[in-house]
């Protein structure tokens, strides 16, 4: 009789789910290693133009950004549809930048300031007038180098 | 004496995959994918009045590129498409007018254009009111002019794209076509 019931209780056997923790932890690390944390909350739409001929940006340190668009939709009952200048977390006005840089740049070490950048995040909605004035107070401000934001794709996409 | 000899109980590590997958979401929420890239510049230094008149550069050495506030581009004095600006730049800079050029195959040799890619000078104009996606997408086609240039001679010189080059000989590619462009200051075009 005994060996007959045996039998029955039979079927798969469960799966084993002791390297389970493993996989998720090298998915963990994965991702812990890849993260950039978002440093600022975007006030402005920010939708990059395309370009192909594109460099990266290494050393995150010495990179400053610069956004500039349209305030997002619920803030354009109060700060209006006209592109704006956003510096860390705040709206700012055309003047503030050439404090807001050499702010910056005294956070760089002495051997490293030469380098530095700033990337300019700009809509592509965004007239050059607004552009070309940051760019002077840039080069008031003596920050030569600068990059413009752009996503890798072809610059005549919707235009061919 | 027994008891010392009793083995601790295992501790369950059942809930560790609970506690991992809570920091996995985590990371996978406040994650952003996007590497930064762009197309570096670097600005002309300030100077508030212009003491020395900058030299003399002739106008055949100079492919002049404006931009209006209805996004239309002339080049050369001609209206032109944005996906023809790229060509019109390489022919430009391959022109070789003077003849002491010697990996520039192909120049046109024009006594109106450029007299050879050093002296070559990319001059951009745009107005206040130009979009900021055309003025990237005409740098984009100006740096990319040059660039095409350095690979082809690159192709010619050691069989490889510029990709494949060390340091060096990427640096010696860019003496050949050094990228000169030159904005001018602001100005309102209207249009």
């Amino acid at each position: 009789m005994s060996k007959f019931k045996k039998k029955t209780g039979g079927g798969t056997p469960a799966i084993s789910t002791a390297s389970l923790p493993d996989i998720v932890f090298m998915l963990l690390f994965f991702f812990m290693v890849t993260t950039v944390m978002r440093e600022v909350t975007l006030l402005v739409e920010n939708k990059k133009p395309y370009a192909t001929e594109v460099k990266k940006l290494e050393k995150k340190n010495l990179v400053t950004y610069i956004y500039v668009g349209k305030p997002k939709q619920a803030l354009q009952s109060t700060m209006g549809t006209e592109p704006r200048i956003q510096l860390n977390d705040a709206f700012a006005n055309i003047n503030e930048i050439q404090p807001f840089v050499i702010q910056e740049r005294e956070a760089i070490n002495e051997a490293e300031k030469a380098l530095m950048t700033v990337s300019i995040k700009a809509d592509q909605s965004v007239k050059m007038g607004l552009i070309t004035d940051i760019k002077q107070e840039l080069r008031k401000a003596n920050t030569l180098k600068i990059n413009y934001s752009t996503r890798k794709g072809e610059v005549f996409g919707d235009k061919r | 004496m027994a008891r010392n000899k009793r083995a601790l109980p295992e501790i369950n590590a059942g809930s560790m995959a609970d506690i991992a997958f809570l920091l996995l979401i985590f990371f996978l929420v406040t994650t952003t994918m996007d590497v930064d890239s762009g197309i570096n510049r670097k600005l002309p230094p300030w100077q508030p009045d212009e003491q020395t008149p900058p030299p003399p550069i002739k106008k055949k050495n100079i492919f002049t590129v404006v931009v209006n506030s209805n996004d239309q581009i002339l080049a050369e004095d001609e209206y032109m498409d944005i996906k023809d600006l790229r060509d019109a730049a390489k022919k430009f800079l391959i022109n070789n007018g003077d003849g002491t050029c010697d990996y520039c195959t192909g120049g046109a040799r024009s006594p109106i254009s450029s007299d050879n890619p050093g002296k070559a000078v990319v001059s951009l104009v745009n107005d206040r009111g130009t979009s900021y996606e055309l003025y990237v997408a005409v740098q984009n086609e100006l740096a990319a002019a040059y660039n095409e240039l350095r690979d082809e001679l690159a192709r010619r010189t050691y069989g490889v794209g510029m990709d494949q080059l060390n340091e060096e000989q990427k640096d010696q590619m860019a003496e050949a076509f050094p990228q000169k462009i030159s904005e001018a200051e602001p100005v309102n075009l209207g249009g």
